[in-house]
This record gives structure tokens, sequence and C-alpha cells, in this order.
């Protein structure tokens, strides 16, 4: 099963190095891998989407937490999240394919952010059918770059703080 | 106080309490030396081989719990030391190594004897360190020996650049360290140490199942009491030999493919094991599928990966080993009723058969050639009262070591149990004998492995380390010949050596005693002879050659199907009498 993994870590010389060569040292999975520093910046933020059943995830979880550069691991896909992926999509277009690629882009509501007699560089962000599902359409126009930024994921606040706050109001009036 | 970045790693290393240095110099960590020869606080063992410098750190610090500290040079030095780091993070043995780096200028330039030590030593340390700044040395350094020792220990690396040992900086060494992704767990949860005294207050037949880790955490003491409180039985690893006295009565002895019968048996038929600093290794396990069927396990581990790793675990504790026993023997305590062993005859009963029905055995016939295991018995029992430090190589011989070395104490026992390194023993042992200057400290080797690290021959005789080292001799690699024989048809491929070198010159030609022992009436004077030589000695004993190591679990076998003895369509040459194994007969030398 796929499972999004949000890794606090040193943002150290080498540290991206040893969380890549733990996966392929141990044979995990990387499906996609992002990284950037936060806004404290000796520590950057890396959402890893991996997959495997229960006990390679453990595993995993359990090897990451060991490498000393990681300061956090949190398994976002065990609750509620939000996901993101943003992809760059340079299409060939013939003359009678333009307004096509730019009605595929206008439903996804992606963004042409090039334009050549010959070809549209899009931008669309979304979850990762989204990016899929542009992809699919765009093919068949003939793509002739595809750039993608692979996953980031963060959690949803919960949502029960906000429908609790009202009661203890509610007692003082 | 400004100083050199040499002169701050000698200052440094005097306040981690380094007495010893495993060291072999090169151009980038010249000043380093420079600053050693100028002082004399910490011995400085030049060695003849990186490998030897870095396997001597380990043996010294197998053999004292403190971490061993090698310094080597760039490029070839580091991949020469390779081999002894990864032992090292496989047997979780505390070490810091440095190494040199070309300066800082010229890294990723392919400069002379440039390698990218971090990059290569990085999946075998725990951790590893490129120091960039002369003012960030003391703290990295403090942080190496703080992570080497702490946690589930393991070999660090210090990379340090030649500017960086030649820069002036201010000199400061920190009293403590954090750092934020390191936090090991050192007390178990009460709850889960409570499921488990509870388990073991329910369990018929419980086994303990002790590793290296008892040994890492000082814990012997603690699994005594648990032992002897609760009438366990107690099987060990390999790695925690001596950890628990071989031939306490509650000793089933060492458990795994070439473990005792009882041993396997019970881990098989218990209905709890309790494993203490244990991994739960291939080696150990056999056949995952058919592991302990029966039981459920509690498994005591500092290292949290250690934990379902290859087996389920139906109660885990993540800490350190000593503690969690302490707690788990006080609750124990308030509830044993003094009658376990009478609870536990049943159990006791059956594993009493065990032991009786498939012993440890071997034939010696009084006028043939000398077998292994006799020559090794005779020197655990000519040497049991002098408490010796005994290491191993790796092979039939190691084997043959663990099944019949009943130490006693922990950290007596220096073997290279996870990677398995051919090599090791000898400068291991040289490594335990820097420690221990006055110990009888005896290496068992065997002639194929002896032969990956003879060069520390000239470091034994020049250092003097009146190491022991008998040279169990089949002119085989006498594990692969053992596995060609039983599961490819006798066919020898690159496993017969012949018989050089000659073992007995070869030590005299470095300045060591050389002694052959090949009459079985001559083995304990021979013996004898050996420890009474205050130097470093090779003592050659040519064996039968066809002798297999038994019991043995089949790679991918399960543990109670054991092979006790040689299957009876294995046809190999019987063993001859003493006058005709002479180096004549040997058809390998010959042919």
């Amino acid at each position: 099963m796929e499972h999004i993994i949000s890794l606090t870590l040193e943002n150290k010389f080498g540290s991206l190095s040893r969380v890549a060569g733990l996966f392929s040292g141990r044979g995990f999975n990387i499906e996609s891998l992002s990284v950037a520093p936060t806004l404290d910046p000796s520590v950057s933020m890396m959402t890893i989407v991996t997959s495997g059943d229960d006990r390679i995830i453990e595993q995993i979880m359990k090897q990451l937490n060991k490498v000393i550069d990681v300061i956090k691991v949190v398994d976002i896909s065990e609750n509620e999240f939000v996901e993101r992926e943003t992809a760059l999509i340079k299409v060939h277009t013939r003359p009678e394919d333009r307004a096509e690629a730019l009605r595929i882009a206008d439903i996804f509501r992606a963004s042409v952010l090039d334009s050549s007699p010959t070809s549209y560089t899009i931008e669309v962000t979304g979850d990762v059918r989204k990016v899929q599902a542009i992809i699919q359409l765009l093919q068949p126009l003939g793509i002739k770059e595809l750039v993608r930024t692979g996953r980031i994921a963060i959690a949803r606040e919960p949502t029960r703080h906000a429908q609790a706050q009202p009661r203890p109001l509610a007692k003082a009036n | 106080m400004q100083l050199t970045g040499a002169e701050i790693f000698l200052e440094s290393l005097k306040r981690e309490g380094v007495d010893t240095l495993f060291a072999l110099p090169g151009g980038v960590v010249l000043k380093i030396f420079d600053v050693l020869h100028q002082q004399k606080d910490i011995r400085v063992i030049l060695t003849r081989h990186e490998q030897g410098a870095g396997h001597m750190a380990e043996g010294y610090a197998k053999a004292t719990g403190k971490p061993g500290v090698c310094l080597i040079t760039s490029g070839p030095g580091m991949t020469n030391v390779i081999t002894a780091l990864a032992d090292a993070y496989m047997d979780s043995v505390p070490m810091v190594c440095f190494s040199g780096q070309v300066p800082t200028g010229m890294i990723g330039n392919d400069a002379f004897q440039e390698a990218d030590n971090t990059g290569l030593s990085r999946p075998c340390t725990k951790y590893n360190f490129l120091v960039k700044d002369v003012n960030d040395l003391a703290q990295t350094i403090k942080e190496a020996f703080y992570l080497a020792s702490t946690g589930r220990p393991g070999p660090v690396l210090v990379d340090i650049p030649k500017d960086i040992s030649m820069d002036k900086g201010e000199f400061h060494y920190p009293k403590s360290v954090s750092i934020r992704g390191y936090n090991p767990t050192y007390d178990g949860s009460k709850w889960k140490i409570k499921q488990a005294a509870d388990a073991i207050m329910k369990s018929k037949r419980p086994i303990l199942y002790i590793g290296g880790g008892v040994q890492h955490s000082g814990a012997s003491a603690e699994v005594m009491e648990l032992a002897e409180m609760t009438q366990i039985p107690v099987d060990m690893t390999l790695m925690a030999l001596g950890a628990f006295p071989g031939n306490h009565p509650l000793s089933l002895g060492m458990l795994g493919m070439h473990g005792t019968y009882v041993a396997n048996m019970a881990m098989h038929y218990s209905d709890l094991v309790i494993a203490v600093g244990a991994r739960f290794d291939d080696r150990v396990t056999g056949k995952v599928a058919e592991f302990c069927p029966t039981a459920k396990i509690i498994h005591i581990d500092i290292d949290p990966t250690s934990i379902r790793k290859n087996i389920h675990v139906d109660i885990p504790i993540v800490g350190d080993c000593k503690r969690v026993l302490i707690e788990l023997n006080n609750i124990l305590r308030a509830t044993v009723n003094g009658n376990q062993r009478e609870q536990r005859k049943p159990w006791w009963d059956q594993l009493t058969a065990w032991q009786q029905e498939h012993p440890l055995a071997y034939t010696q016939e009084p006028e043939a050639q000398i077998k292994p295991q006799y020559l090794i018995n005779r020197l655990y029992e000519l040497t049991a009262d002098r408490d010796p430090i005994v290491s191993t190589d790796v092979g039939q011989h190691q084997m043959w070591a663990a099944q019949y070395f009943k130490l006693k104490n922990p950290l007596t026992w220096l073997t290279s149990g996870g990677l398995g390194t051919m090599g090791f023993g000898f400068p291991a042992a040289m490594g335990a004998q820097a420690a221990f200057p006055g110990r009888l400290v005896l290496c068992i080797a065997g002639d194929g492995s002896i032969q990956m690290n003879t060069q520390e021959l000239a470091t034994a005789v020049i250092e003097k380390l009146p190491v022991k080292v008998f040279v169990i001799n089949n002119r085989f690699h006498g594990m692969v010949r053992q596995w060609q024989d039983l599961f490819y048809e006798g066919r020898y491929s690159c496993s017969q050596l012949g018989n050089v070198p000659d073992f007995v010159k070869l030590a005299e030609a470095y300045g060591a005693a050389g002694i052959r022992i090949d009459k079985i009436g001559d083995v304990d004077a021979g013996i004898q002879e050996a420890l009474a030589i205050d130097r470093p000695v090779f003592i050659d004993v040519p064996v039968y050659q066809y002798e297999n190591c038994y019991p043995m679990i089949p790679a991918g076998g399960s543990n109670h199907e054991m092979l006790l003895e040689d299957p009876p369509d294995l046809k190999k040459p019987q063993s001859t009498h003493q006058q005709a194994s002479q180096a004549g007969s040997d058809t390998v030398l010959t042919a």
C-alpha cells in the first residue's frame, strides 16, 4: 500500500544521501521524494512517497528514525492529509492542436507559462490523479518534456476543536 | 587557547580517555602523526595494514567495552579500513575511526590519494563527519565518541582534511553534547515489562535467548539473576558467549546453525522466548516460517529496528537490556515463590533428555590425526583457570571454539559474527592484548583465515603483544569444503589451500615463536610450551582435514531439523594414522 512519509531532518551536507542510501541499501521503494528548507534554515522537510506492506512500512519508519540526521518522522497518510504536486509539461502543438491544448489546460485550471509557435509549456498543480489525468489528455498531442516536483503533503488540522469551542462560550453566557 | 587542528585532535582524545591508538600514517595525516610523536599519554601502535588497525580497535573495544580508536590516511587507507568498519557496524562495536582527507580546497578534484571517505563509509558506520572548519573539530570529536558509545554502539568516522589538521583554532572541549535527532530509549515501557513478567510467570516452557546486547549493556548479572530466580534455561548467540557462563547448569550453550541440539530444540518447542539484546539473525532463526511455532516472543532491545525486522514479536520492549532486566527482576522477585524448579520440572526433564540424547560429540582415535575439537577442548581445559580472552577467525574453527570454549565472563569473546570477516581474529586479539598486557589472549584461527592478516605478525613482535595464535590447519577453507561435501557432491572448487606456508617458519621469520603440534600425545605439552613463551606465538596444528562441524541446520532448514553427523552416503577419506599425516601424504601439496 502507498504511504506518504514526512521527514524533518538536519539541513546538512550528506543528509539527503543518508536517507536515499537507506532506501536503496535496504531495498525499500521510493516513488517520489521532494526536499526543501523550512522556516528554520537548519532544518529541511522531506516528503517521501513509498509503498509496502505493514511490516515493511514499520521498518521504513523505524529505520528513518534511526538515521541521526532525521529529527522527526510522520506517516502522513495514516490520517487525513492534503497533497499536491506540480508538473511542467511542454506540449508539442501543431497549428490544428493549439486550441485543444489550451482547452485542456483550461479544464484543469492549468496555466500556460511559455508559448512558442510549435509548443506550449503548461503548469498544473493538483493531487496525483489530476496531474496524471492532464498528462493522459495531453499525450496524444505529443509531450516533448515533462518535469514533476514529486508529491508534497501536509496533515489536515483536526476539525473537532473548532466544533467544541462554542460550548464553554455558551456556558459563560 | 589557540591550537593547531592536530593538537586539538590530541587534546580531545586525551579528554576522552583514549590510551591506545592503532594507526598507519600517510601524506595527509603527517601533521597529526608529528604531534603524536611528541607526546607520551597515548600509545600509538603502528600496524602493517589499515584493516589490521581497524580490527585491533575492534578487539580493544570488545575486550574493554570502551570505544576503540584508529587513525588512517586518505584514499587507500580509507578503503582498507572499510572491512573493519562494516564488521564493527554489524556487531555493534563502539569504535571511532579518524581518516585523513586531501585539503578542503582539493576535495572533489580527484587529488592524489583522494577518496570520498564519508560516501564510502556511510552505509557501514553509525554516523560520519567531514570536518570543514578547525573550530568544529573538538565538538565533532566529542559527538563522535558520544555516538559510538551510547545507544546501540557502532563505528563512527571522522574525516579530517589536511588543512584542518594544520589550521589554528580556539580549543574548547565541550562537556556534554545533545544531538536533536538522536535520543536512544534506555528505560523500557513499564507497562510492557509488566506484561513480560506476567508472561514469564504463566509460561511452562520458557527460554532465554541472549545476544551481544547483553555484553554491550553489561547486563550479565541481571541475566544471571533472572535465569536463576525463575529457573529459565539460557541459549546464547555467537555474540553472547561469555555474557552467561558456558558451564552454568542453566546454560544450554550456543543456538543457531551450529548450535547445540538442546539449544535449538528448546527454541523450537518453547512456549515463551525471551530475547535479550539479540536480533533474530538468519543463522539463528533458520527457516523463518517454522521458527518457534508455539512460542510467544518477548523482545528486549535498544534498537527499535531490530524488533519485528525478521520475526513477529508479541511483547516488544525498547530499552537498554540492563535497565529493563533490573525492572523486570524487581517485579518477578516479588512474585516468584521459590519452587520455580519444581514447577518447571517437566520442561527441565525434557531439556535434560535432549541434552543426553545428543550432546556435542566427536571421536578422537588415540593414534590418529588430531581432531580440531580435541585441540580446542584441551586448550579450553588447560587455560580455564586463567580466564583468557579468546578471539577467533571465521569458519569451522570458529564454530568449534564457540561450542567447546565455555567462557565464564563477559567481554572475553572476540569474534566476527554479523559480517563473518576472515582475518579478524589475529588483529582483534592484539587489540585486546594492548588493552590488557598482563592477560592471556588466545586466537583460534584457521589456516585460511589467518592468511588474510599475517602481516600483523610484525606489529605483534615490535609492539610486544604476546598473543597465542592456534592455527587449526586443515589445508582447506574448511567450512566451504564442508558445504561442498554436503551439498555439491564433494567437488572442491577453490577450497584446497595446500600445505603452505610453513606457519612455524613464517612466525620465526618475523621474530615470533613458532611451534608445531602434530601428534595427539604432544597436544598438552605443546599448549603448555606455547603459553610459557612471553612473545607472540604461532602454534601450527595440522588436523584431520575432513572433519565436519555438527550439529548443523542446513541453510533454509528449520531449527528442529539438525544434521548431527555425516550422512551415511557421504564419502570422504578417513582419519589416518599420525605418521601418514605428515606433510608428505598431503595430496594437495604433492599434486
